[in-house]
């Protein structure tokens, strides 16, 4: 394999978003060597997208509101010795014990499990072994389910911007942009810029509620500022924006035709009789985002809940996990956006750095990033619990809305198994009715499955197990260094005789009975 | 009706051997109360396969039960809705050289003599039977007994088709055994308060040694890890249950070397399973790499077209197992009142309705389905 010049790394850095990206140059900086993996062909992550070359000269600045510090990372990025691995989907990583047991790396070194070329026949496995993790995984977004929700023209909103970046396409012309969360409010304001019509901007909570956390947002005035940003422009393009409202359902026969908003009580429930049809082609719906942490939490790293409903990683005062050697930034910690992510990121380097390298970090330096950090976690974690989804939203689902668009699982056969065959959570939910187990592997509908098996109580999901972060090809997984070589990967070489291998302990007895 | 707090019996765990055990309990005319600290198929049964096996077997105890259950699902699935997804698919035992086959056909032998049907397969006709099998292979050996259900769906649908008489109470844990002046059993304790019964049924699984020691006895049930392996769905490239044969060189062979051995087989939802390792590392979680690695090798050895499909996802299990690899089934002597239904390590699925068909005559006085003196629960104590 290509890598093993250089193996194994200081630190190996998964995600290249704001977070990844500034943790992997800083690194860098500080002279560790580090490997940098990406599902995605290029560096920025969810917020930093530069649409494709081919799409001729735009300025991607006008998109978003700090490109300068991403030009800034990249430009150092180019100069530094990091070993960037675009195109590479980290599927599981493992710590090696001392005796190569499991299948790890053998010498306490930990293995990130990759494959490349996720888009079909070209894929190939990799290993990359390293001395510390930093897992930079950013988030994706929340959905709850209504009726109509599978029409084509509803796009996630998040999504929706991240089109309009990438490749500037609009979904629509006549775009309602709807569920909770700050995000709803730039992706508005992005469309309107970029010439789409907004109906109406829908908002479940109240951003009243925001004056709740008086310190939070006086500490943090950048966060005013951006939202008076928003809040300018979607006034320039005369941009209503309800709150206390969703859209609970959505018409159309082949695509969106309209939508009906219907204003919510304090637990989301929605007031009947208070439904009003809006017209639009399209509809960008997102409730706030999801911490991306099963390669952390398949490893046991301890989580902590957020108060949206969502749980993050807990992370000490220096960014590493419960899991020694594995640190997190950035999403993965808890949303908090670009300027936050990048701000771990460092943080994280630097640590790493005292560790690995055996010397200690620059005092002042660490002190003045935790200050700020911590400031900007304070707000984070105000806003997770302005946007925290009501109990009552089940209420708009009818029995026969679709909750899990890939099995196609029923909002009534969900309740059937949690009322007549005696699922209780998530996943005896998904055992029972296949919810969850599609190829989403249950991101699409997993919050809204949590919540419906727990009847609207404080739907705190699990931490979640997804042993695989990404499919992986089987002859990915069947050429998988065997601990007796660690270093010797032939990709594609031929399979072991069924059996022939005998690492694991089991004995003599063992039948495959039971497959 | 059942009053809200008493019960002819009380089974503790409902995965599927407690709902087996609930359900003939029930339909012999008991009141039954089937408690557990999570949801209906929450422990091993939602983390296992549902292949239900005769193929694997050698001519003993555990043959006698899997063949009573093997008749007993084939029931169950007229009675029980369709979404058990019972299918009577049959197994197929591939031997990649002639040692292999000569093993095999030793083994087959045993096994007819025991009342198995098993039929010699040709090497030139296995593709009739899976059109996608590797090249090269000498034989095999097929075994229309065997079959399949959906594990969490069977057992959620034996306790709801127990009806009236069985009562659900999850998410509440037992915590201390209620008994009487000389021992005897007289209910349970939970987080939740008391419920009285005369008799407890232990189907707690790989935790059922807990229970047991709750009553003050031993009963050495401990974890035996398993990986399993699923697929993106495809359509039906994989026909019957498929395995290869050298595990029973192994066996024969008397090597300690056997360690995971996939089973390959199709759904009716589409996803391939590809399962399943065994190790005893107690109850660890973290992923094994080298466990993952050798089932997809094993299964991609067996049907080469299975190469360029992803893996989704893999899902781990603890298989509950005694040190004979035996269950514990029928009434302990040395508690009155206290019935064990637990360690079937690797078989669970399969010997479920046999399991609970035993204890639901056990607690009536009936003749029991076969002969359970070999699952004897006190037969790991010293004194026994
Ligand atoms: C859909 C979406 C839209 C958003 N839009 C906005 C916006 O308009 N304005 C705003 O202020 N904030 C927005 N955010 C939030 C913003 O993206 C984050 O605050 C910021 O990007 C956080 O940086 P990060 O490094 O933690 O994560 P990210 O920027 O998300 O970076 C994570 C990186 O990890 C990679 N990755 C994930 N899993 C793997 C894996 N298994 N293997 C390899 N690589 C992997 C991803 O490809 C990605 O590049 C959006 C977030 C999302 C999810
Ligand atoms: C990877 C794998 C593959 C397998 N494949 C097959 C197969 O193909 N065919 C087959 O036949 N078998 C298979 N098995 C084995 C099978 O899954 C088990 O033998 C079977 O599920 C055991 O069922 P059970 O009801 O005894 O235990 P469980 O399903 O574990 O049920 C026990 C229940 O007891 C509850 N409990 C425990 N303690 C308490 C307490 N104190 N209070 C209240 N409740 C409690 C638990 O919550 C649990 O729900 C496989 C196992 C594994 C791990």
């Amino acid at each position: 394999m290509p890598l093993s010049a250089s193996e194994p790394y200081d630190l190996a850095v998964i995600g290249a978003g704001s977070a990844g990206l500034a943790g992997a140059v800083a690194g860098s900086e500080l002279g560790l060597s580090v490997a940098l993996l990406d599902t995605s062909a290029q560096t920025g992550g969810q917020f930093y997208r530069a649409p494709a070359p081919t799409l001729g000269a735009v300025r991607p600045e006008a998109l978003h509101h700090d490109w300068s510090a991403y030009t800034d990372l990249r430009r150092r990025l180019a100069r530094s010795d990091v070993r960037h691995l675009p195109g590479h989907h980290v599927w599981s990583v493992t710590k090696g014990d001392e005796e190569g047991v499991g299948g790890g790396a053998g010498d306490g070194l930990w293995a990130v499990h990759a494959v490349t070329g996720a888009d079909g026949s070209g894929e190939r496995p990799v290993r990359v072994r390293a001395r510390a993790v930093l897992l930079a995984t950013g988030a994706y977004e929340r959905q709850l389910p209504f009726p109509g929700w599978m029409l084509p023209g509803v796009v996630g909103a998040g999504g929706a911007q991240a089109m309009l970046k990438s490749g500037l396409v609009l979904p629509g012309r006549h775009v309602v942009v709807a569920g909770s969360g700050p995000l709803l409010l730039a992706v508005a304001s992005s469309l309107a810029a970029a010439g789409a019509r907004v109906p109406a901007v829908v908002e479940a909570s109240g951003y009243l509620r925001y004056a709740r956390y008086p310190r939070a947002l006086a500490t943090n005035p950048h966060k005013a500022a951006e939202a008076l940003i928003h809040g300018a422009a979607l006034l320039r393009h005369r941009v209503r924006v309800r709150v206390r409202s969703a859209v609970t359902e959505v018409h159309g026969t082949d695509r969106v035709e309209a939508v009906t908003v219907t204003r919510l009580d304090r637990d989301w429930r929605p007031v009947r009789g208070t439904g009003r049809r809006i017209a639009c082609d399209a509809l960008a719906v997102g409730h706030g985002l999801v911490p991306q942490i099963e390669l952390a939490t398949a490893l046991g790293c301890a989580t902590r809940p957020l108060s949206d409903g969502t749980r993050a990683l807990a992370l000490d005062g220096l960014q590493e996990t419960s899991v020694r050697g594995l640190w997190a930034a950035g999403e993965t910690g808890g949303v908090g956006g670009a300027q936050l992510a990048r701000l771990e990121g460092e943080l994280a380097a630097v640590t790493v750095a005292a560790r690995v390298l055996g010397r200690p970090a620059h005092g002042g330096r660490v002190r003045e990033l935790r200050r700020r950090r911590d400031r900007m976690r304070a707000f984070a974690d105000a806003m997770a619990a302005v946007h925290a989804p009501g109990r009552g939203w089940p209420r708009w689902l009818t029995d026969d809305t679709d909750v899990c668009r890939c099995e196609e699982v029923t909002a009534g056969r969900i309740r059937e198994a949690i009322e007549d065959l005696g699922a209780r959570d998530a996943r005896s939910v998904k055992l029972l009715t296949r919810a969850g187990m599609g190829w989403c592997q249950g991101r699409m509908c997993g919050s809204a499955v949590a919540c419906l098996a727990t009847r609207g109580h404080t739907a705190e999901p699990p931490a979640e197990r997804r042993p695989f972060a990404t499919p992986v090809p089987l002859s990915a997984l069947a050429a998988l260094d065997g601990p007796a070589a660690p270093l010797a990967t032939e990709p594609g070489g031929p399979a072991d005789e069924p059996g022939g291998r005998t690492t694991t302990a089991s004995g003599p007895d063992a039948s495959p009975g039971d497959g | 009706m059942l009053t809200r707090n008493s019960a002819d019996v009380i089974v503790v765990g409902a995965g599927v051997v407690g709902a087996a055990c609930a359900y003939y309990a029930a339909r012999s005319g008991l009141r039954v109360a089937v408690l557990d600290r999570g949801s209906v198929a929450g422990g091993t049964t939602g983390a296992g396969e549902g292949n239900l096996l005769v193929s694997d077997k050698e001519p003993g105890p555990e043959l006698e039960l899997s063949k009573v259950s093997a008749e007993l699902w084939r029931k169950l699935s007229e009675e029980l809705p369709p979404d058990i997804e019972y299918e009577p698919k049959g197994g197929l035992v591939v031997a990649s050289d002639e040692a292999g086959m000569a093993a095999l056909r030793d083994f087959a032998s045993g096994q007819r003599r025991a009342g198995v049907t098993a039929q010699e397969v040709p090497a030139d006709r296995l593709r009739e039977l899976e059109p996608h099998l590797a090249a090269g292979l000498a034989g095999g050996f097929h075994y229309p007994q065997d079959a399949q259900v959906m594990p969490a769906l069977a057992a959620a649908h034996l306790l709801r088709a127990g009806g009236d008489r069985v009562r659900l109470r999850l998410g509440e844990e037992v915590t201390g055994l209620l008994t009487g002046a000389s021992g005897e059993i007289r209910g349970v304790r939970t987080a939740v308060g008391e419920l009285h019964a005369p008799y407890v049924v232990n189907a707690a699984g790989t935790w059922g040694g807990e229970i047991a020691r709750l009553a003050h006895v031993a009963l050495p049930v401990r974890p035996r890890r398993g990986f399993v392996l699923v697929t993106e769905p495809l359509p039906r490239v994989v026909r019957r249950k498929v395995y290869a044969a050298d595990y029973v060189a192994d066996v024969a062979s008397g090597s300690a070397a056997l360690q995971t051995s996939a089973v390959v087989e199709g759904t009716p939802a589409g996803p391939v399973l590809i399962g399943a390792s065994r190790e005893r590392v107690g109850y660890d979680r973290t992923l094994s790499p080298e466990a993952l690695r050798r089932l997809a090798a094993q299964a991609t050895a067996l049907f080469p077209v299975l190469a360029g499909i992803r893996a989704m996802r893999t899902y781990i299990g603890f298989r509950p197992y005694l040190p004979d690899h035996l269950p514990a089934i029928g009434p302990d002597p040395r508690v009155p009142g206290l019935l064990h239904a637990c360690g079937h390590e690797g078989a669970g699925i399969g010997l479920a309705p046999a399991t609970g068909l035993a204890i639901a005559r056990s607690l009536t006085g009936g003749e029991p389905p076969l002969d359970i003196a070999p699952f004897r629960p006190e037969r790991f104590s010293p004194a026994a």
